[in-house]
């Protein structure tokens, strides 16, 4: 995204899973709510399909945040338990960030069903607030000359 | 001269485990110096840095280099190895991922000094003395002044490949001599693997390899992580589905799990299979999926992951430096290092 006027705007990923998710977000879309344009969506059959890998890449390519998104746990996963596996990754996955010194609010696990539209709008209203107070995320500061 | 491949070898931020590993081919280095001729090898001849800067572009036909890039001198050093040779080996862990001494890349280089030079107990550092860029030294008896110079060291520490062009791998802490033995085949066959690979190893994950892979059960899960020097693992069973945290799954296999015969869960220095980007974050996809909890035990899943004091540490053992997040956010350049100091 471009920089103008000064102003920063966060560039934000967001994995969605296919049945609740990526269906909430269709049904923001239907329903005409406007939310900020900062976020680009991703959408995968499952949020237990979302190898932290995926994450750490979208990182190191300038994502300044990342949320990852499913069905709410404990029965709505389309998959049964893919929600839950999503859920221990991404606790370990945090432990990550902490460590190599990356703000937490950077990253976000949300369970949005196919019908909370207006959750999805309000979580990515919260996270371009929350990432614009923390500012570009520089991973890999080019340390070298 | 002879018509010999001539062979350079070069160490970087390296503990010596990859020279030993050339040293325990045992009588099958005689081969090795029957095959070819080491025109460069600090740790075992003398050779200077001129030596090789005199030989022509690309006379040199393999350089295998072990140890990360830590300091200005190893980055010159490869740059010059990498002009003069045909073929750059990087040899182990270290020079391929960064290994173990990668995992400085969690600190400053300021805070690594500090820790290094002034706090650690061991250490008695009164004037607090730090290596410095150049030293001068009056010698009053003899009426002179002697200048000192230490290379300078990078701000964090690289893997081989972030600084030259890398032909290809040979993995392990240190490789083993059975691994060594069969990239020097391959490469001396003459039958050359495509550019990238990794030769000498397997492309199957470590438990295809494991002699307890047969114990292993369908679907791991477990309710606690394990940890080799609080618990003692049960002989004959597989370490993962004890709970000890066992890199297995996702490492390279090519040492028949020598660990593992010694009853220590895998550490992962074979590194990532082909097809996967971060080594530690498809460790925390696979340690993630085999606690056993769903989320309404939130206190049991934090309870888990909290028993592993430095999943960092674990997770990236020897391949910190080569991950998508390599070293801490907000790593500056030194300001601990100064340029001269007189004494």
């Amino acid at each position: 995204m471009s920089e103008t006027k000064g102003e920063f705007e966060p560039k934000i990923v967001v994995y969605a899973c296919n049945w609740c998710t990526y269906a909430a977000t269709d049904l923001a879309g239907t329903s005409r709510m406007s939310y900020p344009p900062n976020v680009r969506i991703i959408r995968v059959m499952c949020s237990g399909r979302i190898d932290p890998q995926f994450v750490l890449q979208a990182f190191a390519d300038g994502a300044d945040g990342v949320i990852v998104a499913g069905c709410h746990p404990p029965a709505d996963c389309h998959y049964i338990e893919g929600n839950y596996k999503a859920y221990r990754r991404f606790e370990l996955f945090r432990k990550l960030l902490e460590t190599m010194g990356i703000e937490q609010e950077r990253f976000r696990l949300e369970w949005i069903s196919a019908a909370e539209a207006s959750r999805w709008v309000q979580v990515v209203n919260e996270m371009v607030t929350q990432v614009k107070k923390l500012g570009p995320l520089k991973p890999n500061l080019e340390v070298r000359e | 001269m002879s018509e010999k491949p001539k062979v350079a070898w070069y160490w970087c931020a390296s503990c010596g485990g990859c020279e030993e590993s050339f040293v325990d081919l045992a009588e099958r280095l005689l081969k090795v110096f029957e095959a070819v001729d080491i025109v460069f090898c600090p740790v075992a001849m003398d050779f200077k840095r001129e030596d090789v800067e005199k030989l022509p572009d690309g006379s040199i036909t393999v350089a295998l280099i072990n140890g990360g890039i830590r300091l200005k001198e190893h980055e010159e050093m490869v740059k010059l190895l990498r002009k003069k040779s045909k073929i750059v080996i990087a040899y182990g862990a270290c020079s391929a991922w960064g290994g173990i001494p990668g995992l400085a890349n969690l600190y400053n280089l300021d805070e690594a000094l500090e820790r290094k030079y002034l706090e650690v107990p061991t250490i008695e550092n009164p004037k607090e003395v730090l290596p410095t860029k150049k030293i001068i030294v009056n010698i009053p008896e003899a009426k002179m002044k002697a200048e000192l110079e230490l290379p300078e060291p990078l701000p964090v520490l690289l893997p081989l490949d972030k600084v030259i062009d890398v032909d290809y791998y040979i993995p392990g802490c240190p490789p083993t001599p059975d691994v060594f033995w069969n990239a020097l085949q391959a490469l001396l066959s003459g039958n050359l693997p495509p550019k990238g690979a990794i030769v000498g190893a397997s492309n199957r994950s470590l438990c295809d390899e494991c002699s307890l892979n047969e114990t292993k059960p369908e679907k791991v899960l477990v309710k606690e992580f394990k940890r080799p020097d609080k618990a003692k693992p049960e002989p004959n069973k597989c370490l993962l589905a004890q709970g000890f945290l066992c890199m297995g799954p996702v490492t390279r296999g090519g040492c028949t799990a020598l660990c593992i015969k010694g009853n220590m869960p895998c550490t992962g220095c074979f590194g990532l299979l082909d097809g996967i980007v971060d080594y530690g974050g498809k460790a925390i996809s696979y340690f993630g999926s085999i606690l056993d909890y769903s989320p309404v035990e939130d206190k049991e899943i934090k309870k888990a992951f909290d028993s592993i004091p430095d999943w960092v540490g674990t997770i990236y053992k020897y391949s910190l430096a080569s991950a998508k997040l390599s070293h801490k956010a907000g790593a500056k350049k030194p300001k601990r290092i100064k340029e001269v100091v007189e004494i």
